[in-house]
């Protein structure tokens, strides 16, 4: 492994009893990277961050990891247990819970905890229970839980899934802002245009790895097609590409919009 | 209804300790009870109180002493049933169902052929405040402080870990080690209250009063005493009524809690419910 590797996946296969969710993929990340990760419902993003933290232990294959490697999880927001009882602080305050005995949260750490929850824009909230919090704060408050661990790489699982599109720019500042900061991200999306393709590196998945590069160079209809299994247009709109679903026509034509 | 003296029954040993084992109890699996609610794993406590009556009537039969044979057996069973139910594998409920009905078929199966009479059957199954001895006052208390201790000294590392592992996991909890700690403290729990609340109902006393609590605060440090006081004042009181009502004392025990339930549950209207409607398996 160079100095800049911070993970590298070898053609790993992850499985769950018989579903095999990734088939040998070949992804390696590296220092200052900003990657998205695409693909549809279920094809194994969420298999792949897991297998990339050391949640899940591929079949064949292996993860390797810098030595020391610190990494920050944003768990997809679907799979947050919202009525467990636990406050903002409390939530923030988990990711430095390994050598500490007792329940009580320091000064240190509340301050610290502060900082970040301030940082971003949910100074106040800290008491609030993780229920009375609007999507895109209950959002940015597992952001704050995985900064909180000051981490190399940032580790997100669908950043922008049910929020409206002021709070996603909002989350695409800020991990722009982190990035510029010098932290290293992954993420996953469903997001092509309003996310994905801002990013400066894309791998779409289908199970498998189909193509892993620059959002100009793999979006294209020919790697959609095969990502999707749907026919897509990409059209280049001011140096960006744009994905255009064919379906869609075909659903105004039968509902009859746009005679 | 009070044929005897309010205070006729503290004239008796056997009640008095009876009366101690059982708040212990009732404290005790209403802390623990908090993680088996919040993680939705009551199933776990029906089957853990089911492999615990195996491994007590296998050490009837070979003349071990109760302790140390149910407590082999029972935590040994507790550690493989939680990894079963960690890994989400599909039809672990079932293999977990089968492996603990099997065990407390063949606790049944030993009894009936090498054992004691039917009534130390009926012992088990429903409990007995009759039998209760100095070692039992012992052993309760001494899992009673040990749990807390453990709880309180842990308590960020168990809070992480039951509400996140996989994350947990990633920030260097060692998830494994406290989960197999919470399941040997179940197996532990079972082992020295099954003989006053008796198998069939002590997986209730292990929802009922954290569900209560969880009606009533939307704080896991609060529940975590909330719920033991609920335990406690449930199972003291049960045990009092069962002797004025001459009725079974851990059946009493669960209607004092059951009501205590119904209660709050109209009490804390719409809000308390829906904190519990969330809760899974309960
Ligand atoms: N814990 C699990 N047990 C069994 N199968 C699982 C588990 N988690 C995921 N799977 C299966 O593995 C496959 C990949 O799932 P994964 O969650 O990685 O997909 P995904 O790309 O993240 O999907 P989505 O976009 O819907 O979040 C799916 O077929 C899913 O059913
Ligand atoms: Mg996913």
């Amino acid at each position: 492994m160079t100095a800049d590797v911070l993970v590298e996946c070898a053609h790993i296969t992850c499985a769950y009893d018989s579903t095999v969710a990734v088939h040998d993929a070949h992804v390696t990340l590296y220092r200052g990277d900003f990657v998205g990760i695409v693909g549809p419902s279920g094809s194994g993003k969420t298999t792949l961050l897991k297998a990339i933290l050391g949640a899940v232990t591929p079949v064949e294959g292996h993860v390797t990891k810098k030595p020391g490697l610190r990494m920050g999880y944003v768990p997809q927001v679907e799979s947050v247990d919202w009525n467990f009882p636990v406050t903002v602080l409390e939530v923030v305050a988990m990711t430095r819970t390994a050598g500490r005995f007792f329940p009580r949260i320091t000064q240190d750490e509340r301050d610290g905890a502060i900082d970040v929850l301030t940082r971003l824009g949910l100074g106040g909230l800290e008491n609030r229970h993780i229920r009375e919090l609007s999507g895109g704060q209950q959002q940015r408050v597992f952001v704050a839980r995985a900064l909180f661990h000051r981490p190399e790489l940032l580790v997100l699982d669908e950043p922008t899934s049910g929020v409206d599109v002021r709070t996603r720019h909002e989350v695409l500042h800020l991990l722009a802002d982190l990035h510029d900061e010098g932290m290293s991200i992954v993420l996953t999306t469903h997001d092509l245009n309003g996310l994905a393709a801002h990013l400066p590196r894309l791998v779409c998945m289908n199970t498998h790895v189909i193509a892993d590069g620059p959002p100009l160079e793999v979006l294209n209809s020919d790697v959609l097609e095969r990502t999707y299994g749907a026919p897509m247009e990409v059209l280049i709109h001011g140096g960006m590409p744009v994905v255009l679903d064919q379906g869609n026509t075909e659903v105004v034509r039968r509902l009859g919009g746009l005679a | 209804m009070f044929a005897a003296g309010i205070f006729e029954p503290f004239e008796y040993q056997f009640f008095n300790n009876g009366l101690v084992v059982a708040t212990l109890a009732g404290a005790l699996c209403g802390l623990l009870g908090v993680f088996v609610v919040l993680r939705g794993m009551s199933y776990i406590g029906h089957g853990l109180s089911h492999a615990v009556f195996g491994g007590a009537a296998a050490s009837a039969v070979m003349q071990l002493n109760y302790f140390v044979g149910a407590g082999i057996w029972g935590v040994a069973s507790g550690v493989i049933i939680g990894r079963i139910a960690r890994r989400k594998l599909i039809g672990a409920d079932a293999a977990i169902g089968v492996v603990t009905t099997a065990s407390f078929a063949l606790g049944l199966a030993l009894l009936n052929r090498y054992g004691q009479a039917k009534k130390s059957i009926e012992a088990v199954l429903f409990g007995s405040v009759l039998g209760v001895e100095t070692a039992d006052i012992i052993a309760v208390s001494a899992v009673s402080v040990l749990t807390a201790v453990i709880i309180f000294a842990l308590y960020r590392h168990f809070l992480f870990a039951t509400f996140d592992p996989e994350v947990a996991q990633t920030s260097g909890v060692k998830v494994a080690w406290i989960e197999a700690l919470l399941m040997a403290m179940l197996s532990l729990t079972i082992l020295v209250t099954m003989r006053v609340i008796g198998t069939l109902l002590i997986s209730a006393l292990l929802v009922i009063p954290a569900s209560v609590a969880r009606m009533t605060t939307n704080s896991f440090a609060r529940m975590l005493w909330i719920s033991p006081i609920i335990g406690a004042v449930s199972a003291s009181l049960g045990m009092y009524l069962s002797y004025h009502l001459d009725t079974s004392a851990s059946a009493t025990i669960i209607l004092v809690g059951t009501t205590m339930f119904i209660v709050v549950y109209a009490f804390t209207g719409l809000r308390g419910r829906s904190r519990i409607a969330h809760l899974h398996h309960v």
